[in-house]
């Protein structure tokens, strides 16, 4: 593909919605629920956890990788529908 | 056998397995040597770039800080982790696509500036450099608890090792010697942590066992956590799980310092030459997801550690007569790690918050070095320990050298000094960089300069204010011009570095009432980031846009198709 195409532009542009959606859910856990929210949702549990402390602890991790899986396999579509890899 | 033959023993066998390593993938060419040939699967490099991330620090220390703070301690957790989101979607696919060997070569030909890739030349190696000298340091100390040789004599052995592989072997030789010490790291830290998981909750699982209730004793049936923040209040302590309470960091403090380590993260040299080594921009983003599997399951873990540690170590010693106190506090009271001061002379330990009543003083290393003695696990998992602190600590300084010494063979002369120099010399000169670069990482471990404990702490925040905004906005912004990455690198870092400096060197005493908007020095490249960008914006506005050669880099990057 010819660099500054019409797909070019187009693959950057869906390049670009999906890093707005996976990092708006990026800043809402780690730091909406495990920092500006952790008091709130201490009052609720999840097992022995007060929920905020384990966003801040566990949760936030585990969202963190499952973003990058999810953004990696997005990126391995989005580059065959290209025709790119 | 006792711990120290089996350390022997262990370290032996792990140090052996490095150098056959280093033999067996010495290298013949630059590329070779500066990014392995660009040739590591995926998960391999996620394991190197596990280890060579993880420090000393992350292993032996991060578990007993998080243990002192309770949930403030996610500034570490979150802060250190998160920052592998931003490199994954915003930086190391198009690094890797632009496919040159170093980072303040993309800095110098994106911004078409030899001036800009000078002074991301001077902040690789000086960040560096400081990061280097406390792995060196680290080494020693592991050396000197579990070999009982003194500090230097084991900077000098671990200098001689790093010595051997990094110059041997360049990045193909530390990058397979990172996924062996990766391994030895991860088995270390977990076999104590599931242990004492399963003693102290009866899960094994220490991921589980710290929401889990008290499998045995008075509290038997109360969640963990429950009973921390219990034994807390009895103390006087602020609650363990609690957040913002007086006693710990505030809101905004906790919210600049974790966005300045995550930023610092993806701005870090060391980190992102990792993932010039893989094959495509495709394996960057699928290396980027196994290194942080592999950093996840270390650091899931300290968190649980740490509150093991914390109930551990206060039921244990907290109103205990002094003469009947277990085995482990006696020898480790040897190492000065941990003390008893019998204020009240009653011969009982008292651990309080206040200073006129508290007697025992902790130094939060222990929390994971005496681990497995606290849980009273046999001589070998003692050994596996130490093994495991020289893995994460070599593989550290053998990732930082390796940057310097590319920055010194490759930006400097190949660039500026001696351009017109054959691939073969500049092998040699990288070779002769690296061995340089160990020596003076080697002298700065046995004097550490005084500025360096302090000045590791804040590489981040020097990281974040300076690196990141220029490299996202070089791949993001067709307009970012030259004049705008200058005048964004140095409003960042000279901001950072004089706030930094301010509150350290001349108000100390400060609190957070004096702190802009109640942000601490460790918090503040939050704020010059932000300078960063705004300023790098504005000016590149106001100057003409990037060259035509430029523009077409950029979309270039954009792309993932092999090149």
């Amino acid at each position: 593909m010819a660099e500054g195409s019409r797909d070019a532009k187009s693959y950057w542009r869906e390049n670009i919605r999906a890093l707005v959606v996976l990092l708006s859910i990026w800043f809402a856990v780690s730091f909406g629920l495990g920092i500006l929210l952790v008091e709130p949702l201490n009052a609720f549990s999840l097992g022995g956890f007060p929920l905020g402390f384990w966003f801040a602890q566990q949760g936030a991790i585990y969202v963190f990788v499952a973003l990058i899986f999810v953004y990696a396999r997005w990126m391995d579509r989005v580059d065959r529908r290209f025709d790119l890899d | 056998m006792g711990i120290q033959s089996w350390t022997y023993l262990i370290v032996g066998l792990t140090f052996a397995l490095y150098i056959g390593i280093a033999i067996w993938s010495r290298v013949r060419s630059t590329s070779e040597f500066y990014v392995a040939g660009q040739g590591i699967p995926a998960i391999a490099n996620g394991m190197a770039t596990g280890a060579d991330w993880m420090s000393a620090a992350s292993f032996i220390s991060m578990a007993g800080l998080i243990s002192f703070m309770g949930y403030t301690g996610t500034i570490y957790l979150m802060g250190w982790t998160g920052g592998y989101v931003l490199l994954a979607l915003l930086l190391a696919p198009y690094l890797r696509k632009y496919g040159k060997y170093t980072v303040p070569e993309f800095v110098g030909d994106r911004y078409y500036s030899q001036l800009a890739r000078v002074v991301a030349v001077g902040c690789a190696i000086f960040v560096s450099f400081t990061y280097v000298a406390g792995q060196m340091r680290g080494v020693g100390i592991v050396f000197s608890r579990f070999l009982e040789v003194p500090v230097d004599a084991g900077v000098l052995i671990g200098m001689a090792l790093v010595f051997l592989y990094a110059t041997l072997g360049g990045m193909r030789g530390i990058t397979y010697t990172q996924v062996a010490q990766y391994i030895v790291l991860i088995v270390a830290y977990l076999i104590p942590a599931v242990a004492i998981s399963m003693a102290l909750t009866g899960n094994p699982i220490p991921q589980l066992g710290f929401g889990s209730t008290v499998a045995s004793g008075p509290n038997a049936g109360i969640y963990l956590l429950e009973t921390i923040d219990q034994i807390h209040r009895d103390l006087g302590f602020p609650e363990y799980t609690a957040a913002f309470v007086a006693g710990k960091k505030s809101m905004i403090d906790v919210f600049a310092i974790t966005l300045a380590l995550m930023a610092g993260t993806a701005g870090l040299p060391h980190v992102l030459i990792r993932f010039y080594t893989v094959r495509s921009a495709r394996a960057a983003r699928w290396s980027v997801m196994w290194a942080l599997v592999f950093i996840g399951l270390l650091y899931t873990t300290a968190p649980a550690v740490a509150t093991f540690a914390r109930v551990n170590m206060v039921q244990t010693l907290h109103g205990a007569a002094y003469d009947e106190a277990p085995e482990w506090f006696l020898s480790w009271e040897k190492t000065g790690l941990i003390r008893f001061e019998d204020k009240d002379g009653d011969g009982v330990i008292t651990y309080a918050p206040d200073d006129a009543t508290n007697e025992l003083h902790v130094d939060r290393d222990i929390m994971v070095l005496a681990n497995p003695e606290i849980a009273g696990l046999p001589a070998w998992v003692v050994a596996l320990v130490a093994a495991g602190g020289l893995a994460a600590a070599l593989s550290t300084a053998a990732g930082l050298l390796l940057v310097i010494s590319a920055s010194i063979s490759h930006d400097l002369f190949k660039s500026i000094f001696t351009p017109g120099m054959s691939e073969r010399r500049e092998l040699i000169l990288a070779r002769i960089s690296a061995g340089a670069a160990v020596l003076v990482a080697g002298y700065f471990g046995v004097n550490p300069p005084g500025f360096v404990a302090q000045v590791v702490a804040y590489a981040f925040g020097l990281a974040a204010s300076s690196f990141f905004p220029i490299l996202v906005l070089g791949v993001f912004s067709k307009r970012a011009s030259r004049e705008g990455a200058i005048a964004g690198m140095l409003t960042g870092i000279l901001f950072t570095g004089a706030y930094i400096v301010y509150f350290r060197t001349f108000r100390p005493e400060a609190g957070a009432s004096d702190w802009l908007f109640g942000i601490s020095p460790e918090g503040i490249g939050t704020v010059g980031m932000l300078l960063n960008f705004a300023v790098t914006l504005v000016v590149s506005r106001l100057t003409p846009p990037p060259p035509a050669e430029v523009q077409q880099l950029i979309e270039d990057i954009r792309l993932p198709h092999k090149s």
